[in-house]
């Protein structure tokens, strides 16, 4: 794994999100609580809403769009969606959110 | 007595870690070593944890010592208490006090922690300490002795809350200063956080959370007052910064040892000189450095037995926490940090103020909070430790051991095994026995029982179990009711949730979470919008508005499109613009490549397909040409639609436009439980389509008729007349209270047509009709909520949030690299 450092915990507020721009696309980071992030695919698999503009409860967001809702620990849609968005390894030290940068630097044949 | 001639063993730091590693030793090998203790403090162990109850004078100095004279003098330590250690000379195996050298063959660092200080304009002040040993705790007592002090304590985790504590029962005015949202954020969560911040400040302490601290003032060299970013100034005597610890490692790094954040140790707890080991609060085990007492016993015994000669293995373990301030009752343990697949279960008593939350994964429970009733802490954290299945107790499991061994987990059977003298409605004090008497006695209902018992009838918490408990006694008969909650986390309705607001005076989400038993950490998407709105209508000015509880289109000032960009529009009072204003709008058309640009029904101008980065910019660009935020994305005042009136139309009878701008002036901004349109049509013929909108006025020659409750969406349907007035202030303070009274009844999301429906238009001209200094109240509560509201969130997000609307990094132009 290759660990990098993307920003500050400060930078997203509690119960928001911010995206990165990778290779593999846009990855929203989610801040659940004081000292909690995950990290997930930014597009919703239904029908592509940007899910870091969805509103995040408990370790969940729901899409901007239709209302779908995915679990921020395994990335599976919730109740009667069927669904599946990415997770990416990320944890937060010293107060600096760090993502490992391996799974992000795929790029795919394009 | 003479010693024996054993191997020379040097200590350096008299805590509680080396403290019981020495106890150990002697207990295993008591002749095995000649033992030196260095301590910078001019005494011996004593008992740290327990330096909250001496100051709050629970205890004195002497109960707390752990080791006296007559136990260092037993066990033959040669105490150098009050003699700081200057250097470790490794190469000579010497430590070199103060005072002179002392050779060793073993040498224990065991210095600690040094308390982190802040390093504020003015930290060096007099009158500003930490709160770390007896000196600091001194301190603070002498304080309470001065008629009138007051302190400041920057902190609001566990020391620093102790602290405080401490200090307001010795009679200090005391004011806690904490940078995050709520207390104890390590350990809490914000509903946890909201009732022991309750309980604080029900003692008299004032607590101040996201406060960021900027200057200690100072006069002739003493600390005058605390200066915050916002300008407030907190005046005091002492200020005490109990903001955390960092790992004492000079004396340790400058011998040359291995360290990171503490001096590093192996599983043994040696350094990377084999002659040298160290524990406690100044060592680095595996990444780990340590802050808590149970682990440090840990390594203790480990130490020990390694001097000893003996295997031992130090393995880092789940630790708890108890707050020791006397009637906080507040314990935690274990993790609540990330990691996959964590499941919550919540609990949350209101009547009593207890909340409990467990965390499991893979049916373990990995981490506890309990506040208000803790007497199951142990039995939690001895799950976690024993890393336990609790798969079989799953949903009993928080109600704790008295509750396991049971039948199956099913909550009839809970009820149903419950006593008569049970108490189910705390605020009306209604026991079980009382509601089956009432339900033998005939009743069917909910409504029923509230009648006759007045069970559930005031906060409505226990609801739920009240039907539970006729589903018991009447079995098939009792069909429990299908649910009209606002939404999972609660069994309460809107209507219920809004009285409720009102009456218990909730100010804050977790407030209400907690208040009303929530039985989710923080909600939903669908509850939190709902609250948000609530609380800001209710609460103008203690309310702060919650973006993160907002709709994406609320939260980003912009109206999302199915491909993910956004629409913007500028506002255009009452539907008029100019050259000057269109010249701005068609040039950030261009620069922001629009592909789309759409007049609107409500007479704006649409620019749509904008790129979620650009808006700031283009906000910035419409903002300099004069114009503000359309809100034509919000659940509040949208436009005010106008016909031209008596300014060109033959027909006009009254200054239409003006009276549009004038309306729109004073509304906009202003949240509403759903959107709100308004029209002002200047004569009959209606140009303006007023009688389809939330509130339409049409002019007539007499004055101005104002309707309200028009839609035209997916239903259509004229406005009704609520009044006619004569004139133009009277049409404008009635629109005023009419948007008011809607905004403080009605249910999320209701539109004004649908709320008229449910209470009546005769109930809305009582209030607002008839009752003129009802009216009057309605309008000047709707002014002090536009006091805060009143203002364009463009301008707003351009100055403090434009980052935020960009990707927090760019990975792309490092992988191409």
């Amino acid at each position: 794994m290759s660990w990098i450092d993307v920003g500050s915990i400060d930078q997203i507020p509690v119960r928001g999100a911010r995206i990165l721009k990778t290779a593999v696309g846009c990855v929203a980071l989610f801040r659940t609580s004081e000292a909690e992030v995950f990290a997930t695919s930014d597009r919703c698999p239904h029908k592509g809403g940007p899910l870091s503009d969805g509103i995040v409860h408990g370790k969940s967001v729901t899409c901007p769009l239709h209302n779908w809702v995915f679990s921020l620990e395994t990335g599976e849609a919730q109740g009667a969606d069927e669904g599946q968005i990415a997770t990416y390894p990320v944890r937060v030290e010293n107060g600096r959110i760090i993502i490992d940068g391996t799974q992000l630097a795929k790029r795919t044949a394009a | 007595m003479v010693k024996d001639m054993g191997l020379k063993l040097v200590v350096i730091g008299a805590g509680m870690a080396s403290g019981r590693a020495l106890e150990q030793l002697f207990e295993t090998a008591p002749d095995a070593y000649d033992v030196t203790l260095f301590n910078a403090e001019p005494r011996g162990n004593y008992n740290r944890l327990m330096l909250s109850p001496v100051l709050s004078g629970e205890k004195t100095y002497e109960e707390i010592v752990t080791h006296d004279d007559a136990w260092y003098e037993e066990n033959n330590v040669t105490c150098r208490f009050g003699e700081k250690v200057l250097k470790i000379d490794r190469a000579r195996k010497v430590v070199v006090g103060e005072n002179g050298e002392v050779p060793y063959d073993k040498l224990v660092l065991g210095m600690g922690s040094n308390p982190f200080m802040i390093p504020l304009p003015g930290h060096d002040l007099e009158g500003v300490i930490a709160y770390r040993d007896l000196e600091d705790t001194n301190r603070m007592i002498d304080l309470g002795a001065k008629p009138g002090a007051k302190a400041v304590v920057i902190g609001g985790g566990l020391l620093g809350l102790e602290a405080a504590a401490g200090l307001k029962m010795r009679g200090v005015d005391v004011t806690v200063v904490h940078i995050m949202g709520h207390l104890m954020e390590r350990q809490l969560d914000e509903a946890a956080g909201y009732l022991l911040r309750k309980a604080l400040v029900d003692r008299g302490i004032t607590v101040m959370c996201s406060a960021n601290s900027k200057e200690i003032v100072g006069e002739d060299g003493h600390v005058k007052a605390l200066k915050l970013d916002d300008g407030t100034e907190l005046p005091c005597d002492l200020l005490v910064m109990a903001v955390g610890i960092r790992p004492s490692i000079a004396l340790g790094q400058d011998a040359g040892l291995a360290v990171g954040r503490g001096i590093h140790v192996d599983d043994q707890m040696v350094t990377s000189d084999a002659d040298i080991l160290a524990l406690g609060e100044c060592v680095e085990h595996d990444g780990a450095v340590f802050g808590l007492v149970a682990p440090l016993y840990d390594q203790a015994k480990v130490i020990a037995k390694t001097l000893a000669g003996e295997e031992a293995k130090f393995v880092n373990k789940e630790v708890s926490t108890k707050l020791k301030v006397t009637g906080c009752d507040l314990f935690s343990a274990g993790d609540f940090a990330d990691g996959d697949d964590r499941e919550d279960i919540v609990f949350r008593d209101p009547s009593r103020g207890v909340y409990k939350r467990l965390v499991l994964k893979d049916n373990v429970v990995i981490g506890a909070v309990m506040y208000g009733d803790t007497a199951d802490g142990n039995w939690f954290y001895n799950l976690i430790k024993d890393g336990e299945d609790v798969s079989e107790m799953r949903e009993t499991l928080i109600f704790g051991p008295a509750f396991q061994g049971g039948a199956a987990a099913d909550p009839l059977a809970a009820v149903a095994a419950l006593p008569a003298d049970a108490e189910i409605c705390g605020c009306n004090g209604v026991c079980k026995g009382q509601i089956v008497s009432a339900i033998e006695g005939g009743a069917t209902t909910l409504d029923d029982v509230r009648a006759q018992t007045k069970a559930s009838g005031s906060c409505g918490t226990c609801t739920g179990l009240v039907e539970q408990v006729l589903a018991v006694t009447l079995g098939d008969d009792f069909v429990l009711p299908t649910s009209k909650s606002v939404c999972g986390c609660t069994d309460l309705t809107h209507e219920d949730v809004r009285r409720l607001i009102k009456s218990q005076e909730l100010k804050s989400q977790p407030a209400v979470w907690q208040e009303l038993g929530w039985n989710t950490p923080n909600g939903c998407h669908v509850c939190r919008p709902a609250i948000n709105f609530y609380l800001l209508a209710d609460w103008p000015l203690e309310y702060k508005d919650d973006p993160q509880s907002r709709f994406v289109n609320e939260r980003n000032h912009a109206n999302i499109q199915k491909d993910g960009t956004f629409s913007v529009v500028p506002r255009m009072w009452g539907g008029i613009t100019t050259p000057d204003e269109l010249r701005a709008i068609a040039d950030a058309a261009d620069k922001y490549n629009v592909p789309t640009v759409k007049v609107t029904g409500g007479q704006r101008i649409d620019l749509l397909g904008v790129k979620k980065e650009d808006l700031p910019s283009m906000w910035y660009d419409l903002n300099q040409a004069g114009m503000v935020s359309g809100h034509a994305y919000s659940k509040g005042l949208r436009t005010v639609k106008t016909c031209v009136g008596t300014d060109h139309c033959r027909f006009g009878t009254q200054d239409s436009t003006g009276l549009g701008i004038k309306l729109e002036k004073m509304l906009w901004g202003s949240w509403t439980p759903h959107k709100v349109k308004l029209a002002v049509s200047g004569c009959p013929r209606n140009c303006a389509e007023a009688t389809c909108k939330d509130v339409g006025i049409i002019c007539v020659d007499s004055g101005y008729e104002v309707s309200v409750a028009g839609a035209a969406g997916m239903d259509v349907k004229e406005t009704e007349l609520l009044a006619k007035v004569a004139t133009e202030e009277e049409a404008i303070e009635l629109t005023a209270a009419f948007i008011q009274i809607y905004r403080e009844n009605a249910k999320y999301l209701d539109r004004g047509y649908k709320w008229v429906a449910k209470v009546g238009l005769d109930w809305v001209k009582e209030q607002v009709v008839d009752d003129l200094e009802q009216r009057k109240a309605l309008f000047e509560r709707f002014e002090l909520s536009q006091s805060i509201y009143r203002n364009d969130p463009w301008a707003e997000h351009v100055s403090e949030k434009a980052d935020s609307y960009q990707p927090l990094a760019n990975l792309t132009l490092e992988a191409a690299e």
